[in-house]
């Protein structure tokens, strides 16, 4: 377990973390997700002790860890860079933190041959970093990590400079590979997909602060701010205005339907594009109408961007739909499945 | 089938015009001479191998080599970790980056001439400052224009005051480009600073390094104006490096047979010497 009370970080006269209070347990991934700039290895670096912090704690299993030094925090920390050391022996590689912890010859051999065979490395123990290929050179350095049994496993980024294939394999290799060693994990990403992808928590950063942090599902379904629910979003969520009086609501670009704990008010209304379809899917279905500006087939759904008002928004539904570009169309939502915000970007209902 | 184009060669050829004639035009004419005997009046009399075998055969030359392999030595021994010493305590960001680097590159900039002169006059026993200051000050016996130690000393300090920086640059520039995720995981590991040198950094200027030993090498052993104008190959012939001792056979006596045939001895050594280390260097890459 990791816990942070009101750690910051500043360099010069810059924040790079705001006061952040964050636990992190052990049994699934913790992922920081945020775009780059957002923070995400600043705090790594700070829970890893790299960098100082200007002020808060950093807890690891109870004890207080702010003054500690990186290597008696027993960590372990995977680049995005493949960071091996280059004239070693992939075997070399993995074992050097066991040898500077002073472990036994043949205690070293076993547990590096067993971070070998999780990560498919046994052929080429005795070769070099530069003789792999890049997907085998970041193995290496999980197999480090791995072999070492610390306390906390950073991962910053380690899939973004492979390749699609080889990543899409490795990020499903990943969750168990750390299962049932008792180690926090972190990863962080700036692709929700691959949050989604890896399940446990999530913790949303942006501009140096977490906005929010729980269980990724929980944050899919209920976001707690406007920036939470464009997140998870590919297409991109619909954002609209709505106005509420007398517990009914009015969409700004047309539409309308009962309301009952919202008070009355301007509200910004987000609903995720496979909420709205070309056809009713309840009797409380809304009928929205606008105009199709692009339509977009990708496997079996088809997508279609209508202009809403002055909101564009997108319908994502299953099977082929015939939309022509320029009709006037209709589309349905049901009011259920609609997020509420105050203008402060706040979840309000 | 494949078909083989031979228009390329169109290509090379300006580069093989141009090579042809700064080097294996001027080149053939020393081999020329290597392999004749002349007096003069354009007459050649052929001499065969005569002179190469002379040559080696030659207590004077030996001497000569030896000096030159002496010399190449010591200045490598103390350029190559002084180098890498000075580089490793260079600051890496910061306002005295530049400083620095300039400092470091100014004694390259001096003409070489310059260099001779200024050690030359430095070092005078009754006017220079460094000999005022040991032999006045400090009561130290030294004189490099009559003891051979004494010049020796200058020559190699000298040399090292004035291309150590050379290194220095070179294995910056290397250390530099070393991303910081390496040192983080050196940390994380808990490596000792002798381990982030030997497994991190040495590793990773270990093509700067190359580079910059083969240049000090090939420079050092064809060193012929800063010993020449400090110290003109005295006490004796005690500071006779190769080239001077083949300018006064070429130009001072004349003998244009064994100087050719001499310096296709000394070129055939630079060559060989700079092409073992290159390849040995090369070698585990390659693998």
């Amino acid at each position: 377990m990791i816990e942070l009370q009101d750690a910051t970080k500043r360099v010069g006269n810059v924040t790079h973390i705001k006061p952040t209070t964050l636990t992190l347990h052990t049994g699934h991934f913790n992922v920081l997700l945020g775009a780059t700039g957002s923070g995400k290895t600043s705090l790594i670096k700070m829970m890893a002790g790299l960098d100082p912090m200007a002020s808060g704690k950093v807890l690891m299993d109870g004890q207080d860890v702010t003054r500690l030094s990186t290597q008696k925090r027993q960590i372990s920390l995977v680049h995005q860079f493949f960071v091996n050391y280059p004239h070693m022996s992939v075997f070399d590689n993995i074992a050097s933190p066991l040898r500077v912890a002073g472990m036994a010859k043949s205690e070293i051999e076993g547990r590096v041959e067993e971070a070998a065979d999780l990560l498919q490395l046994r052929p080429m123990l005795h070769r070099r970093p530069h003789e792999l290929s890049g997907g085998q050179q970041q193995r290496t350095a999980l197999a480090r990590a791995i072999a070492k049994e610390s306390r906390a496993v950073f991962l910053d980024e380690p899939l973004a400079n492979l390749d699609y294939k080889l990543r899409e394999e490795l990020r499903e290799q990943l969750p168990d590979l750390f299962a049932g060693r008792g180690a926090v994990v972190v990863y962080a990403t700036s692709e929700p997909e691959e949050a989604l992808l890896l399940g446990g928590h999530t913790a949303l950063m942006e501009d140096g602060r977490v906005t929010q942090f729980g269980p990724t599902a929980d944050i899919y379904r209920n976001p707690e701010n406007i920036a939470a629910a464009r997140v998870f979003s590919d297409p991109p969520i619909n954002i609209g205005q709505v106005t509420v009086t007398g517990a009914q609501a009015q969409l700004a670009g047309g539409g309308g339907w009962a309301v009952s704990d919202l008070a009355d008010g301007d509200y910004t209304v987000a609903v995720r594009p496979h909420r709205v379809t070309p056809y009713r899917t309840s009797d409380a279905d809304v009928e929205l109408t606008g105009r199709v500006i692009v339509t977009e087939l990708s496997g079996s759904d088809s997508s279609a961007h209508f202009q809403h008002g002055d909101d564009a928004w997108v319908s994502l539904a299953v099977g082929v739909h015939p939309y022509q570009v320029g009709e006037d169309h209709s589309f349905y939502m049901n009011p259920a499945h609609c997020r509420y915000f105050a203008q402060d970007g706040k979840r309000v209902a | 089938m494949r078909t083989i184009n031979q228009k390329a060669w169109f290509f090379v050829l300006p580069v093989l015009a141009l090579v042809a004639f700064n080097a294996l035009v001027p080149m053939m004419t020393v081999v020329n001479y290597s392999v004749q005997e002349t007096f003069g009046n354009n007459q050649f009399f052929w001499e065969g191998l005569g002179w190469f075998e002379q040559i080696l055969r030659s207590d004077r030359f030996q001497a000569a080599l030896g000096r030159q392999f002496l010399f190449t030595a010591m200045i490598l021994i103390i350029e190559v970790p002084l180098g890498i010493i000075v580089a490793l305590s260079m600051p890496r960001k910061g306002f005295w980056v530049p400083v620095c680097l300039v400092l470091m590159a100014l004694p390259m900039l001096i003409p070489w001439n310059v260099v001779g002169s200024m050690w030359n006059i430095f070092t005078l026993p009754k006017i220079g400052l460094l000999g005022y200051f040991l032999n006045d000050v400090l009561g130290i016996n030294y004189d490099m224009t009559q003891q051979p130690l004494s010049a020796w000393i200058t020559v190699i300090v000298m040399d090292v005051w004035h291309w150590t920086s050379l290194v220095v640059l070179l294995c910056y520039a290397g250390l530099v480009s070393i991303p910081d995720a390496y040192y983080q995981a050196a940390k994380i590991d808990g490596a000792s600073p002798w381990s982030v040198f030997r497994y991190i950094q040495l590793p990773k200027m270990k093509t700067v390094l190359t580079i910059a030993i083969l240049l000090r090498f090939m420079d050092s052993f064809n060193i012929y104006t800063e010993p020449f104008v400090l110290t003109g190959g005295g006490p004796g012939n005690s500071t006779t490096l190769l080239s001077i001792d083949l300018v006064k056979i070429a130009l001072g006596q004349f003998d244009l047979g064994p100087a050719a045939a001499m310096s296709l001895i000394y070129f055939a050594i630079t060559l060989l010497v700079s092409w073992v280390f290159y390849t040995l260097m090369t070698k585990d890459d390659a693998e």
